[in-house]
């Protein structure tokens, strides 16, 4: 008998004892198990360089890639945006995935409808289902907004979101005058970011197309698919306050993503407004904190007359300098003691660590702005960036993240992986081992596989709670960063209370 | 008591016209047949299901491929699946559900990973057979312990016209390993349902047809269907079946394997625990072995006995009494857990809306500790989940079938109980709300909840949802 009232084992515990680790032994008859060691000999075969020659002939076959597909990214940016209800034409089990995905991420709600095609769509077309759907959706959840995207179902069988929706309209669906927005986000083309990026520029052409631009001193700063768009933002806005800069963001999920357990659920919270989303057509220039993941909004944008300021997630001290200072010349207003104080106060925690820093071989994944971000600061740290998988990379991360590594005495040992997912970082992880593992809680695996501490930075975190509630842009962004990295460097040291270096101070 | 439940009735009759008044007319006529207050007697819940979400209203549902990949097929260990498709499916289905198996991960244990075709538009428009074709090569160089794979298909895969079959067959000869095709895009059926459903008819066709076992049968031997081991729940379910004299030959399909299920048409006797997602393949091998199946519920000591004397009951004498010593052999423990936790738990009310097991069955674990249900409802039963479900439930409970969130944000904010048991999309809606709140897909991260010792977690875990601190600080004390 395994438990006991007074001290009830949970599962991890519980399946320990002697009784089920006989039972799990006796199971293996029936399911023919290998014999212990041949499984051992193929799990050290896979950590092998022949395995990782094999490993990198795949032309076909992915496995444990860092990149998920458009709609989930369409919905992240919908939710930015006041009273809106991000809606998904297509198949119903793909909104189930996204919110779920976001709850697990933000342990937030996540609200989403979608318009559950089913056979019958297939062969005639999604249209009823928009007419029906609009109509439940602006019935039920009363949203200011709806903004549209489309799952891989509705893509292939191409049905057509512009037409459609005006047809609701005229049926009634809907007033005529109501805000739809769209983005066709078909997830056999790029990736979630690709469709943040689509649904970012279907919204704003929504608002911008028919609409005289009266180029005003504003400016919009988009910050494109960010698993801490919390504490991001909410930096962002603290950053610009200090400048006393008039900005619009483009897509702000920050409070939707966090709002407060007082007895109400609120489906909708704060965002862009409508009204600032139109008017942002007059503004100045538009920054992007992930330019590689927003490029088409940005184009967009410069196609409007904007000026278009793309960053690379400015994580740590030059990227955020590089940000701040085009915030400056942009808008002519001066960086403020402040900032700066923070800069240097970042700049001193860097001194008091480094020691522990220099030359750290890391490996890290994520998306394409991410990777570079972080890239960057490795650099900085006097850290040796070795491995940077990037799932969906494009061409224009490939070249940037050689520049970055060139550039630095401390890239000369990396190498970029444009493409490659997980198993192909196991496979290198395994023949060219690191000290350190940066990205996403799917880098647990690889961490218990290869033996390669993991510093969670990255989208989703599942399995650690509230990072998403601190920021990573910015210079204090960069010290949570670096407390990150510090304090796994740290407890690794610690782990061994027999070794040498058991020291009280450090 | 009556009167009580009378008016228990009438407000929930009333809750119905609520939410149905702020339907447009359409959506309202037909989510009216899937609301329902149960009236004791009546042979079923009175609602219609299985039927198809209505559009944009925010079902709770997913696909049928979620049902296939996600439940009948991934628990699947020494099988390497393939979301084939784009990338997403795979991802988001990617180690969430937690049904656990032993083994080392990517070596002779596949559950955990995401294993994708990774469709390009190219794919799309040329097809994907020639793409998965290789797939598989690629797969079989990388995971030699494998002893096959399934292809799950993503919604392109029907649309395009690829014919997985061909490329299955083709590949299981080259390879000479078992290649299972399964057609649960997720466009088909109206829920996970129908991918349970096309799961189980594929283990017919592609692996139980195929088997040739050369396994020794004995005359106790048993298979655990339908039971995914989440947090460890098949586990916790063997112990007892082994501790009553039973050999259990399958884990259908928590921590089971391509092996096990080969050997399944030689049990003695079928043991369903999730009627809903393995009903299908239970009565095959009925009609085509002979084999007979019972249903069963470990969720809860008075359940669990019941059960036992069940399942004891297609034995001889040596498993009965067998049945009787495992029952009480932990009648000590249960009433200590009770014990504990009863005088805590007494009298709270529980709106549950879960899959298509967990709605009713859980609903005696629930009394075990002095809890009532008061409102229950499937995302995807049918009409005999719900007849089953009257054995269950009490007069006046409040029934949903496929809820929208607007409907179930409504009912919990008008009843307030005192828990509510769903899913992760649920969760945390109702936490803001103040009202407590435990994942019944997932067991919130713990678990098992089935056996004896499931229910010793079970108990803990409802207690420290509903008794935390937490729900006392709701409210800013300056507020009236």
């Amino acid at each position: 008998m395994t438990q006991n009232a007074e001290r009830i084992l949970d599962h991890n515990e519980l399946f320990r004892q002697p009784e089920y680790r006989s039972l799990m032994e006796g199971k293996k008859a029936f399911e023919e198990a290998k014999p212990v060691a041949e499984v051992k000999r193929v799990e050290d075969w896979t950590k092998s360089w022949e395995y990782r020659e094999i490993n990198f002939k795949r032309e076909a076959l992915a496995i444990n890639p860092a990149k998920a597909c458009q709609p989930l990214g369409a919905v992240l940016c919908a939710s930015g945006f006041e009273g809106t209800m991000p809606y998904v034409h297509g198949s119903q089990g793909c909104v189930a995935y996204f919110r779920s995905h976001f709850n697990r991420h933000f342990k937030e709600p996540c609200s989403a409808v979608s318009d559950s095609m089913t056979e019958d769509a297939a062969v005639f077309g999604g249209m009823n289902n928009i007419i029906e759907g609009l109509a439940n959706t602006w019935s039920l959840y009363k949203p200011k907004m709806i903004a549209m995207s489309t799952t891989c179902m509705a893509e292939v069988i191409g049905d057509d979101l512009d037409s459609f929706i005006k047809n609701a309209k005229t049926k009634g669906s809907i007033p005529e005058d109501y805000h739809v927005p769209f983005a066709h986000t078909p997830s056999f083309v790029g990736s979630h970011v690709t469709g943040y990026d689509n649904m970012l520029k279907g919204i704003l052409s929504h608002f911008w197309e028919g609409r005289e631009r009266k180029p005003g001193e504003k400016v919009n700063i988009a910050g494109g698919f960010d698993g801490y768009c919390v504490g991001n933002t909410r930096e962002l806005k603290r950053i610009l306050g200090l400048m006393d800069v008039d900005y619009t963001l483009l897509s702000d999920p920050g409070d939707v993503f966090d709002t407060p357990a007082d007895g109400q659920f609120r489906m909708y919270d704060g965002g862009t407004t409508l009204q600032a989303t139109a008017e942002a057509l007059d503004a100045k220039a538009t920054f992007s904190l992930q330019g590689i993941s927003t490029a088409k909004s940005l184009e967009y944008a410069a196609s409007k007359g904007q000026e278009v300021v793309a960053l690379n997630c400015p994580i740590g001290v030059t990227g955020t300098d590089a940000f701040l200072m085009e915030l400056s010349r942009v808008t002519g207003k001066a960086i403020p003691d402040e900032l700066e104080l923070e800069r240097g106060r970042l700049v001193d925690a860097i001194t008091d660590s480094q020691a522990y820093l220099h030359g750290k071989k890391f490996a890290l994944f994520g998306d394409p702005d991410m990777t570079l971000g972080l890239t960057a600061f490795l650099l900085e740290l006097g850290a040796e960036p070795t491995h940077v998988v990037c799932t969906n990379a494009t061409k224009e991360w490939t070249e940037k993240m050689g520049n970055l590594l060139a550039a630095s005495p401390f890239g000369q040992g990396c190498k970029a992986w444009p493409g490659k997912d997980l198993w192909h970082l196991r496979s290198l992880a395994a023949t060219e081992p690191v000290d350190f593992l940066i990205g996403s809680s799917y880098g647990k695996f690889l961490e218990r596989d290869t033996g390669t501490p993991l510093v969670r930075v990255g989208f989703p975190i599942f399995d650690r709670h509230h990072h998403h509630r601190y920021p990573i842009w910015g210079y204090q962004g960069g010290l949570n960063v670096l407390v990150k990295i510090l304090d796994k460097i740290f407890d690794v040291l610690d782990s061994d209370p027999k070794g040498t270096s058991f020291d009280a101070v450090r | 008591m009556s009167a009580i439940i009378d008016d228990t009735k009438a407000r929930n009759a009333a809750l119905i016209g609520e939410v149905l008044e702020v339907y447009p007319e359409k959506a309202a006529k037909k989510r009216a047949r899937h609301l329902n207050v149960y009236e004791e007697g009546k042979p079923d819940c009175g609602v219609k299901s299985n039927i198809k979400s209505i559009p944009g209203v925010m079902t709770i549902r997913g696909c049928a491929y979620a049902g296939s990949k996600g439940v009948v097929w991934g628990p699947v260990k020494d099988l390497v699946h393939i979301s084939h498709g784009p990338v997403g499916c795979g991802q988001y289905s990617w180690g969430t559900r937690r049904n656990y198996a032993s083994g080392t991960g990517g070596v002779d244990n596949f559950t955990v990973m995401q294993v994708t075709s990774d469709f390009q538009e190219k794919d799309i428009v040329f097809g994907g057979d020639k793409k998965l074709d290789k797939v598989i090569d690629e797969i079989n160089a990388l995971f030699p312990l494998a002893n096959g794979i399934t292809i799950q298909s993503e919604c392109p895969i029907g649309l395009i016209g690829d014919d997985i079959e061909a490329v299955a067959k083709k590949k299981a000869k080259e390879i000479g390993k078992t290649i299972v095709p399964v057609r649960c895009e997720g466009f088909r059926g109206v829920s996970q349902s129908l991918g349970h459903h096309i799961g189980n008819d594929c283990i017919r066709d592609w692996v139980l047809d195929k088997a040739q076992s050369t396994f020794e049968p004995g005359p106790y031997d048993v298979a655990i269907i339908g039971d995914y081991n989440i947090g460890g729940d098949a586990w916790s379910s063997r112990i007892l079946l082994e501790e009553m004299g039973l050999r259990v030959i399958a884990q259908w399909s928590g921590d089971g394997t391509l092996k096990e299920m080969e050997k399944t048409p030689k049990a003695r006797l079928n043991l369903l625990h999730c009627y809903r997602s393995m009903n299908y393949i239970s009565r095959h091998m009925e009609e085509k072995y002979g084999i007979p199946w019972v249903e069963y519920n470990f969720f809860g000591p008075s359940k669990i006995a019941e059960s036992l004397r069940e399942i004891a009951s297609h034995f001889d004498d040596t498993i009965k009494e067998g049945a009787e010593r495992v029952i009480a052999r932990y009648q000590a423990m249960t009433d200590a857990v009770i014990a504990r936790y009863r005088p805590r738990l007494a009298g709270k009310k529980v709106m549950l809306y879960v899959g298509g097991l967990r709605p009713r069955h859980v609903v005696g674990a629930y009394e075990d500790l002095g809890m009532e249900v008061v409102g229950t409802g499937y995302e995807f039963g049918h009409g005999d989940d719900y007849q089953r479900t009257s054995h269950y439930v009490k007069d006046g409970t409040l029934i949903y079938d496929d809820v929208t969130s607007f409907e179930l944000e409504h009912f919990v904010d008008k009843i307030r109980p005192d828990l509510v048991g769903s899913g992760v999309k649920e969760k945390y809606i109702f936490q803001k709300m103040g009202v407590p709140f435990r994942q019944m897909h997932s067991w919130d991260y713990s678990g098992p909840y089935h056996g004896y010792d499931g229910f010793a977690i079970f108990a803990r875990d409802m207690d420290m949802a509903i008794n935390s601190p937490v729900w006392g600080m709701t409210r800013a004390p300056w507020k009236k």
